[in-house]
């Protein structure tokens, strides 16, 4: 079967300003892909190219295998839910729901009945009188995803449907829409500039900078093996520690030497790694620094560093420290006894390590 | 210290009460010099001539009289014909409202397609429409005589309607597009998904959500076309006259002795309609202009 949407060797300029370069990306039916960037990146631009509400300048749009490219939107068999809602202010819940089908010339009676469906399953049932002004900003979220899902297209396109809620709804909805996405086996592109969500919901992860696709893989691949230094940066909270190091490759693989302003230099090991230039940035994420009197028992390299900072926060403690020259965040259980000011034995799990070249910032291992 | 904190808000009170009444009493003083016009054309209409020669300008009239009111209305002469002001009431009538209409709803076509349906000059486009606002009528009227010369609506009402509708459009489709341009594209991009085509998303969504600013324009255009004087006076022949100039003659070439009366009742009569849309619309006139500023 072919994918459920197909986009190859997309580009996108206004003017001689380039906006999306060469994008190549699919997906297979019931995938939730993210695209996910800061802002400016281009993603918002892709999806609105995917649903057809900007033309492209050169490329491929297929969806269920038919070339879409310069098909309207109407005629793509999509939906769309906005970061706005788009609910039509002059018109109640229930004909905003309804408008699409009615605009289709769909019979009244098939249009009551799959209201009343959609309305059951996103629980607002009691709204359907409203207007938009008379919802909250949680209900036109719903009200939004009535529209969309009233339609069962092949495909549906959010456009950073959660920015505009506060921080409890927005996990709360997050929740819900991870919740429909499985009960509906429904395909998904969804665009978001915050990496939770992204890594939360999708099935598949596009991070983009510039126009520009960054890496392609699964949420457990963006998040373990970065292809560069700006997706290990960009995805992951607290951000990946990028932390400068020499390398000396000898017979049984690497060993890094990381300087430190008032201790002898930090050196590691990893046996495991072929061959790597001189330089590189050593990338460890915060979990993957430990507190080594809670972690006996383990192949972790242990080291005695100086703690700068302690910041606890509930479930965990962080600890920042002074490595190589940049700030290095370790992410400790709550109970660890690390103290500002003192010093402490840290577990280093190579095993996990990421490198990127000092240079290019590709990853290298 | 007690005491002052008690009095100092006290005094506070008394400060801002006073500062209001003063401010009231200086807008009540502007309003009754702004008034006073209207007053004296009232009064002065219902008077009859006797009295107007030999009473005061300010004094109320001794003795109420409509008689000036029907010549103004029926007899009064504007040249040789002596019909009053009815036949070119009806006149203005005809031409405002077509015009009125026409023009608002261009305007709101070119407003909708300027602030959402963006194309390549349509920044162009639109900066030649305001460019229309500000050409003063002087200078389009002998391109518009030829205009109309040629395509056989001069002196007609339908040539007057034509002017109004062409120089009424830059102002129609400045106010639609500031409004429309407050409502976020996404709902076009949403009913685009939807379905709907670019009419359906006009008539169904940005319509209905018009009558704020579909009230300024029709106050505006209005008040701009009916009390037009000088496309009127241009553009018209005996028998498609507006009020204006009906108003004009009668006013100009009276003889033997000035009706003042009879003046003063046409010029309240010419002026009525207008007043009559602000009364009725004139809190929806000020909606409509602060509307931009506030998001649904």
């Amino acid at each position: 079967m072919s994918p459920i949407l197909e986009i190859k060797n997309l580009n996108k300029n206004y003017g001689p300003t380039n906006i999306l370069n060469d994008v190549n990306a699919s997906i297979e039916d019931g995938e939730f892909l993210v695209l996910v960037g800061p802002s400016g990146c281009g993603k918002s631009t892709l999806l609105n190219c995917i649903a057809g509400l900007e033309p492209i300048t050169s490329g491929t749009i297929r969806i269920s295998g038919r070339d879409m490219t310069h098909v309207s939107p109407k005629d793509r068999d999509i939906a769309m839910v906005f970061q706005s809602y788009a609910l039509y202010p002059t018109m109640s819940v229930a004909k905003n729901i309804t408008f699409g089908m009615k605009v289709r010339g769909i019979e009244k009676a098939e249009q009551d009945v799959k209201l009343a469906e959609v309305a059951h399953l996103l629980q607002i049932e009691t709204l359907l009188d409203r207007r938009p002004a008379q919802l909250s900003g949680g209900q036109r979220q719903r009200v939004a995803m009535g529209r969309a899902l009233v339609r069962n297209p092949k495909l549906f396109l959010f456009d950073e449907p959660l920015s505009n809620l506060d921080a409890k709804l927005r996990v709360e909805m997050r929740t819900e829409i991870k919740k429909l996405h499985q009960n509906l086996g429904a395909s998904m592109v969804y665009v978001t500039h915050d990496q939770i969500e992204a890594m939360t919901l999708a099935t598949k992860i596009v991070v983009m900078k510039g126009g520009m696709v960054q890496q392609i893989g699964s949420p457990a691949e963006i998040y373990m093996r970065p292809a560069n230094l700006f997706v290990a940066d960009f995805m992951g909270s607290p951000a990946m520690n990028l932390i400068p190091a020499r390398v000396n490759m000898n017979g049984k693989g690497a060993s890094f030497t990381i300087t430190r302003s008032a201790a002898p230099p930090l050196v590691l090991h990893d046996e495991n790694i072929k061959s790597l230039p001189d330089n590189v940035l050593l990338g460890l994420r915060p979990e993957d620094i430990g507190d080594a009197s809670l972690r006996k028992g383990r192949k972790l390299q242990i080291s005695n560093c100086h703690v700068d900072v302690v910041e606890p926060a509930g479930a965990d403690t962080y600890v920042l420290m002074t490595l190589g020259g940049v700030e290095v965040t370790a992410r400790l259980q709550a109970e660890t006894a690390a103290q500002r000011g003192a010093n402490m034995e840290f577990t280093f799990n190579m095993a996990k390590a990421s490198y990127f070249d000092a240079n290019t910032g590709e990853r290298l291992n | 210290m007690t005491n002052s904190s008690i009095t100092n808000p006290l005094r506070e009170m008394m400060k801002r009460f006073v500062l209001r009444w003063l401010l009231y009493l200086l807008l009540c003083t502007f309003a009754l010099y702004y008034m006073m016009p209207l007053f004296v054309m009232i009064t002065t209409s219902l008077k009859n001539l006797e009295e107007i020669r030999t009473g005061s300008l300010m004094s109320l009239p001794r003795e109420i009289t409509l008689a000036a009111w029907s010549t103004a209305w029926s007899s009064a002469c504007t040249g040789i014909q002596c019909e009053g002001l009815r036949p070119y009431f009806w006149n203005s009538v005809l031409l405002a409202v077509p015009a009125v209409l026409i023009s608002t709803i261009i305007g709101a076509i070119n407003g909708y397609v300027v602030a959402q349906w963006r194309f390549k000059l349509s920044n162009v486009l639109f900066a030649l429409m305001l460019f229309g606002c500000f050409i003063p009528f002087q200078v389009v009227l002998l391109p518009m005589a030829r205009v109309l010369g040629m395509t056989g609506l001069a002196g007609s009402i339908s040539g007057l309607i034509f002017v109004h509708v062409i120089y009424g459009i830059g102002f129609t489709t400045l106010f639609f597009r500031n409004y429309y341009v407050t409502i976020p594209v996404e709902l076009v991009k949403a009913a685009k998904v939807d379905g709907a085509s670019f009419w359906r998303i006009f008539f169904s969504i940005f319509l209905p959500l018009s009558l704020p600013i579909i009230v300024v324009t029709v106050i505006w255009q209005f008040t701009q076309i009916w009390n037009d004087f000088l496309f009127g006076v241009s553009f018209s022949q005996a028998g498609t006259q507006p009020i204006t100039v009906a108003l004009n003659n009668i006013v100009n070439s009276t003889t033997g002795v000035k009706e003042y009366n009879v003046d003063m009742a046409a010029a309240i009569i010419a002026a009525l309609p207008t007043l009559l849309v602000y009364i009725v619309a004139g809190k929806y006139f000020i909606r409509g202009l602060t509307a931009g500023s506030v998001k649904g």
